[in-house]
């Protein structure tokens, strides 16, 4: 048994879904299209705060999509490849992210407060509920 | 489940339980999270759609794994579904230097939407499809992707569509539904910015240069024309109107617009706000220049974007008969009205003069470097836009007789 979460969020469910990992963190929106590799799941946008990590398996946070509508495809591709993110948490979503997890059938939440959540906290979701284990 | 702002049918809920197989799913998924993404608050009918996020160059194979994967989960158009030009002529590819594994690569695109039901299973891919029989009516609500489209057919056509994307528009054909917020609703549909032309624009590609200049200043807004020395029924007065939206359709996000006693819902109604800006416009001509690079050398001029109409065709025929080019030129348009270009001999005179009409085709998604062109002359602000921002090639936007006046002197700036 766990303990209990240090954190609960409710938030609204873009794709039901359950997921856990670590969190990986972006203060700054992601466009996928020429931002992540979709082979590698390695994040390759020059100068983004994520540059040269692996989204892959990590509960992917930040607060937006951005950019060019193909980043869909890329959501999907990563999941083909298996390097998809575990889950997806937005602050407000956008639809190129939101249809980005439905066609990749990623699990994603949003309006959430993601300034709560730090990289490497745990976090589990479970369609709307978002639970956060301190990483300490 | 909170702050789902969206009320379902039973049917619409059934579908977002399976019920209707993993294709109906995903697609009303997609419909349902745009909606809860835009605050709406039901879904609506829609009486066609049209599709963008053709080009295997924008796709490329993630994107068409998953509409081959989609297709093969048994989606299926609800809906008259019509289709975005490819990147390349379905049939004379070759014509234009595609290589034999990009064609392939196309072709399985366009099949994946054909084995869906879009254009009946014989999809006719055209960025015009008011032009080739998706004609939608006053008051219609649609689902259209392809900005050029979408912000005809509020305008000029009056029927309602939000600027749909790629996806978006394939889960709406396969649902035959969409939200019902943005320019669904009456209430959005008032302009805000009134738009008071002093210049007198003249040809196609003058309104045009109108546009870039409009679009830019508009953003997201709904301009409200007064001024404009637009006859309704008047030789080109539709492909004015066609060009005007395109090129504020690129260089800004306007998805409609009215024109003072002459776009459908402006001659029923004031739709022009009472709290609203004014942009005043004495000449268009700098509209040009901000879509134009410094080029000492162009290799091919492109008309038809969007995709040509038949009085379109004619009046560059007209303008081609008895000269004799040194580069290419190419016109684009829907295969069918390429069929009656065919049939009136324009044609012939187009191929005389050294031209070529392709049809399907649209070079602002195509690879055009690895065809071999640079640098691309074109009477279109939309078409100058997309080739320097997407394409990644050098673009003059000029009058059409500038154009050709070019491709009659090498490509040498005239």
């Amino acid at each position: 048994m766990m303990d209990t979460p240090d954190f609960v969020f409710t938030g609204r469910i873009i794709k039901a879904g359950t997921a856990a990992g670590r969190a990986l963190v972006s203060s700054e929106p992601i466009g996928f299209l020429g931002g992540v590799d979709g082979e590698t799941g390695v994040v390759t946008e020059r100068g983004h705060s994520l540059e040269g990590q692996c989204v892959a398996g990590k509960i992917l946070v930040f607060p937006s999509g951005k950019g060019s509508t193909v980043g869909s495809y890329i959501l999907y591709q990563l999941s083909v490849n298996g390097v998809a993110p575990a889950a997806l948490i937005n602050a407000e979503t956008e639809p190129i992210v939101a249809v980005g997890a439905i066609i990749g059938e990623i699990p994603m939440v949003d309006q959430i407060p993601i300034e709560k959540i730090r990289a490497g906290d745990y976090v589990q979701i479970s369609d709307a509920i978002v639970e956060i284990w301190r990483n300490s | 489940m909170k702050k789902s702002t969206l009320n379902l049918s039973a049917e619409e809920q059934s579908w977002l339980a399976g019920d209707g197989g993993p294709a109906l799913k995903r697609a009303v998924e997609i419909i349902v999270a745009l909606g809860n993404i835009y605050g709406a608050t039901r879904l609506i009918p829609v009486k066609s759609v049209q599709i963008s996020g053709v080009s295997y160059r924008n796709l490329g194979q993630p994107g068409l794994d998953f509409l081959q994967r989609w297709a093969a989960e048994g989606a299926k158009v609800r809906v008259p579904t019509t289709l975005n030009p490819t990147a390349m002529d379905m049939e004379n590819w070759a014509a234009q230097g595609f290589s034999g594994e990009f064609a392939q690569k196309q072709q399985a695109v366009v099949a994946a939407f054909s084995q869906m039901g879009v254009g009946g299973g014989h999809p006719v891919p055209t960025c015009t499809p008011y032009l080739v029989g998706n004609v939608p009516a006053l008051g219609d609500d649609i689902a259209w992707a392809e900005s050029s489209a979408v912000v005809y057919a509020n305008s000029v056509l009056g029927a309602r569509t939000n600027r749909e994307g790629g996806p978006g528009a394939v889960a709406a054909a396969i649902t035959g539904r969409t939200a019902a917020y943005g320019l669904h609703l009456v209430e959005n549909r008032l302009a805000t910015l009134k738009v008071e032309v002093k210049a007198q624009p003249r040809t196609i590609s003058e309104y045009s240069a109108l546009g870039a200049l409009v679009g830019q200043q508009a953003g997201k807004q709904i301009p409200y024309f007064v001024g404009l020395p637009l006859e309704p029924g008047s030789p080109l007065a539709l492909e004015k109107l066609k060009a005007l939206g395109a090129a504020m359709a690129a260089t800004g996000a306007v998805a409609l617009y009215h024109v003072e006693g002459i776009t459908p819902e402006a001659r029923n109604a004031p739709m022009l706000a009472t709290a609203h800006q004014t942009l005043v416009i004495d000449d268009y001509r700098p509209g040009y220049a901000l879509l134009s690079d410094p080029v000492a050398k162009i290799d091919l001029i492109w008309v038809g974007c969007p995709h040509s109409s038949l009085a379109e065709i004619a009046w560059v025929a007209e303008a081609l008969a008895g000269r004799k080019l040194t580069i290419p030129l190419w016109v684009t348009c829907a295969r069918p009205v390429k069929e009656l270009a065919l049939q009136k001999g324009l044609v012939d005179i187009i191929e005389s003069a050294g031209g070529q009409v392709f049809s399907d085709a649209c070079m602002s998604i195509a690879p055009v470097k690895s065809l071999g062109f640079n640098a691309v002359a074109t009477p279109s602000a939309k078409a100058a836009f997309y080739l320097r921002n997407l394409a990644g090639v050098l673009a003059r936007f000029c009058s059409l007789e500038r154009c050709i006046e070019t491709a009659l002197d090498q490509g040498r700036e005239v």
